[in-house]
């Protein structure tokens, strides 16, 4: 276990952003940190990265508090969505910065990264394009090697194919150098077969924290006569709820085992799976205060 | 990869597919769990954990230091395993099929026996 977070609640004046969120983070494992605008994400991984400290709660980053800890903050890098540099810093700057902060720095692998990336070396930072901007953030936070690596919705700006350029880079080099990694992203789809283990912050509170193999199965679409729909969903929780005519759709968490699918055979009605994507939205769906339950891991 | 069903079980489903039609003999080198992940684009993790069903089951065995390979006899005990899945995965849902429409059984063996006589 190399993060350990218990109890964390982070106000900001009468704004609470993070409200006793308690996880741990594993060696070596690539995990997706999701939820909505606002939910906290950010706040939350500022806090693991000792750049706000907790109102209340614990934190522990390879054993030790992460503010103002050099020991913690060199086997960390966090990759932000809007990451200032000094205001004369070129490309290569950035990446000689880089080379010094982090210890397992690879300026190899760095160079052939922003060849890939097609980034231009000796263009001062303030006049890249958001793209040019993400993409350099991505090249540091893949070259940095570090133990402990976040990444904050890394790809604004960044059309498709650097996308994939980046997750495939992520994940041979994570292959080779394994470490942990917390990728932050609205682009659940993208890395749902990334990520090995999902956490979902809604409204300053963690309400998943699942196997992402696990978390596929616990969310369904059944679909058939209403009355046969409503049978099935009786023993189930229903997120969400359309009918056309005499056939409704629900969304339906619990797990549906071989004799539930029996079930719904009987009854007439069709069981499908929903993607990661679908499933965290339709978790993070609802008016303020009325946040899913959150869930019981052990 | 399709959603739903747990990736690793569609990785295990994929190597014994390649074992069941041949194009993976016995005593043949499977793919490595990285080449497995980059290929598929998934957490080498859930790679493993596919290799490791098939080696739990005796279908791959591991070689130290070289890597994984196909069982002696994982193709006829992988082809008997289907044959008992058959029924439940193919027959099932074409009889329920078959009884929406309203179907006889006897109706849908004659069309088995003129689709196989075309």
């Amino acid at each position: 276990m190399i993060v350990a977070v218990k109890g964390v609640t982070k106000r900001f004046r009468d704004v609470v952003a993070l409200d006793g969120v308690g996880f741990t983070l594993r060696e070596n494992t690539i995990y997706g940190l999701l939820g909505r605008n606002g939910a906290g994400k950010t706040t939350l991984m500022q806090i693991l990265t000792g750049q706000q400290v907790a109102t209340a709660g614990t934190v522990e980053v390879f054993g030790e508090r992460p503010y103002e800890n050099d020991a913690v903050l060199a086997r960390t890098c966090f990759v932000r969505e809007a990451q200032r540099y000094p205001d004369d810093y070129r490309v290569k700057h950035a990446l000689r910065a880089g080379a010094l902060l982090f210890p397992h720095w690879d300026e190899a692998f760095a160079q052939s990264l922003v060849d890939e990336f097609r980034l231009p070396r000796s263009r001062a930072i303030k006049k890249l394009s958001r793209g040019m901007l993400s993409a350099l953030g991505v090249v540091i936070g893949l070259a940095s090697r570090a133990p402990l690596t976040l990444f904050d919705e890394p790809y604004l700006g960044l059309d498709a194919a650097a996308r994939q350029l980046f997750y495939d880079r992520l994940l041979a080099d994570y292959a080779e150098h394994p470490r942990t990694v917390v990728l932050s992203t609205h682009l659940i789809d993208e890395v749902a077969d990334l990520v090995e283990h999902v956490l979902v912050i809604d409204q300053g509170r963690l309400i998943v924290d699942e196997e992402t193999d696990r978390l596929r199965g616990q969310v369904v679409l059944a679909t058939g006569p209403a009355d046969a729909v409503r049978a099935f969903a009786a023993p189930r929780t229903v997120l969400h709820q359309t009918t056309v005519g005499p056939v409704a759709r629900f969304t339906l968490r619990g797990e549906v085992d071989a004799e539930a699918r029996a079930e719904a055979e009987r009854l007439g009605v069709t069981v499908a799976p929903v993607s990661l994507q679908q499933l965290v939205v339709s978790l993070t769906t609802g008016a303020a205060g009325s946040a899913t339950p959150k869930e019981t891991t052990p | 990869m399709d959603e739903g069903r747990p990736i690793f079980v569609q990785i295990a489903e994929e190597i014994e597919n390649a074992i069941i039609d041949g194009t993976l003999p016995e005593e043949s080198q499977v793919p490595s769990t990285n080449e497995l992940a980059a290929f598929h684009r998934i957490n080498p993790a859930t790679a493993a954990k596919g290799i490791n069903q098939l080696v739990a089951d005796g279908i791959l065995y591991k070689k130290r230091g070289i890597g994984m390979f196909v069982s002696p006899g994982a193709q006829v005990k992988l082809r008997d395993r289907r044959r008992e899945q058959f029924a439940d995965r193919y027959l099932r849902p074409l009889l329920v099929e078959a009884r929406k429409l309203g179907l006889s059984t006897a109706e849908v063996k004659a069309m088995i026996d003129t689709w196989e006589n075309q």
